[in-house]
């Protein structure tokens, strides 16, 4: 192997080696990198020790831990307060764009800073759902809009993580069904659904229940509901 | 993409949206966290200050421009909230290679041990950096930002971003020969 002959670039790319270890260098100046310890050796050792040093930093703030629960209810008690004292006028936004918005950008996938900051989002994205479609205050109504009433057909659901707003949308759509609650449970996953405004026979429900259950893409789960 | 989201999740906090709040909050407060708690060195400090951080998004969120990632504008308040925060308490501010020698037991031999192994010496190390040197390795090598978005959050040109990696990486490596450990470079 050769090593760079001009002695100034080789300072300017071993600069660049720790946003080369860390992935936030250019297309550009990767190339460069990549080009510069492919034909340097003693290059290709220090990056060596760049890397091991961002292998390190990593673990030393992992080891970090979380703050606990007192910081956030600290920040929200003091939003509380200020909206309190001078509530904010809010823009109207169609439920659509809402619910587009916020999916989009609340998908395990894209989140993942980590495993853990993405089972937040999903919990998230299902909160985000219910409070959207059921709580909205004067919000169109529409396939996925109902309140919760005691008459009828009701299935419990959990919708698959993956699943969009245009799927659940169309989901409830097809099945003529409308989300009434949700989350029911602490996880803020399963959502209750009517199947029907009139009460349908046992059959009825458990039919329409496997069908829905042959919905993977949109469902996780699903089972009727007294 | 995550900026994109970012971006509307700013927007809808700028509109009140308390929720939009909670999910940028669940986002991020842990990366804050963890680069305020390596400045101030406080768990305590670190978690008031987070709170301090997020309520100014929430009040702030109608003038994001959008020119910079929304992780890189929460750094930099977060940076900001810190420096003062240090600056309220000089005389409690342990200095930086005091800070090091104490958490440095004597050679006892599990130390001896503990020694050999490269990587808890280099994250000792790590611990036993500057303010100034912590916050730059941090930065790039944790929170994965550019030269460029290190210059915005630390309020200092391209170049010295550069220069001051190079010389927080320095002092590793002399931290590290202190501790018996030679790697070769500079």
């Amino acid at each position: 192997m050769n090593t760079i002959s001009k002695e100034p670039e080789r300072h300017e790319i071993e600069a660049l080696l720790p946003w080369h270890a860390a992935g936030t260098l250019s297309r550009r100046d990767a190339d460069r990198v990549e080009q510069a310890l492919a034909g340097d050796r003693e290059l290709a050792r220090r990056y060596d020790l760049v890397r091991e040093e961002l292998a390190e930093t990593i673990h030393l703030n992992e080891t970090l831990g979380a703050p606990s629960a007192r910081a956030m209810e600290k920040l929200f008690a003091a939003i509380d307060a200020e909206e309190a004292r001078a509530p904010r006028r809010r823009r109207s936004v169609d439920l659509g764009s809402r619910i587009s918005e916020f999916l989009s950008g609340l998908t395990p996938r894209t989140l993942a800073w980590s495993a853990t900051v993405a089972a937040v989002a999903i919990v998230l994205q299902a909160a985000v759902i219910a409070t959207v479609m059921v709580k909205e205050p004067g919000a169109p109504s529409g396939p996925g809009l109902a309140s919760a009433s005691s008459e009828g057909s009701y299935a419990v659901v959990r919708f698959a993580p993956q699943a969009t707003a245009n799927d659940i949308t169309n989901f409830l759509g097809a099945y003529k069904a409308t989300l009434v609650e949700g989350p029911l449970n602490m996880g803020g996953q399963l959502y209750r659904i009517r199947l029907s405004e009139t009460k349908l026979p046992k059959e009825e429900v458990g039919k329409i229940v496997r069908q829905m259950q042959s919905e993977s893409k949109v469902v996780g789960f699903v089972a009727a509901k007294e | 993409m995550q900026s994109t989201s970012d971006e509307v999740l700013i927007g809808r906090i700028a509109n009140g949206d308390r929720l939009a709040m909670q999910v940028l909050y669940a986002r991020y407060h842990v990366r804050v966290f963890r680069f305020v708690v390596r400045l101030v060195r406080d768990e305590s400090t670190a978690e008031d200050l987070i709170s301090e951080v997020f309520l100014d998004v929430w009040r702030q969120a109608g003038r994001f421009e959008g020119r910079s990632a929304v992780s890189t504008w929460l750094l930099a308040i977060a940076r900001f909230k810190s420096l003062s925060a240090l600056r309220r308490r000089p005389d409690e501010e342990l200095d930086e290679e005091t800070a090091g020698a104490i958490e440095d037991p004597s050679d006892d031999p599990a130390t001896a041990l503990e020694k050999k192994d490269k990587s808890v010496m280099l994250r000792k190390c790590l611990a036993g950096l500057s303010a100034e040197h912590r916050e730059i390795i941090d930065l790039v090598y944790y929170h994965e930002k550019s030269v460029e978005e290190v210059a915005e959050i630390v309020g200092i040109p391209e170049n010295t971003v550069k220069t001051r990696m190079f010389y927080a990486r320095k002092r590793l490596a002399e931290l590290l020969k202190s501790e018996g450990i030679e790697r070769g470079w500079p």
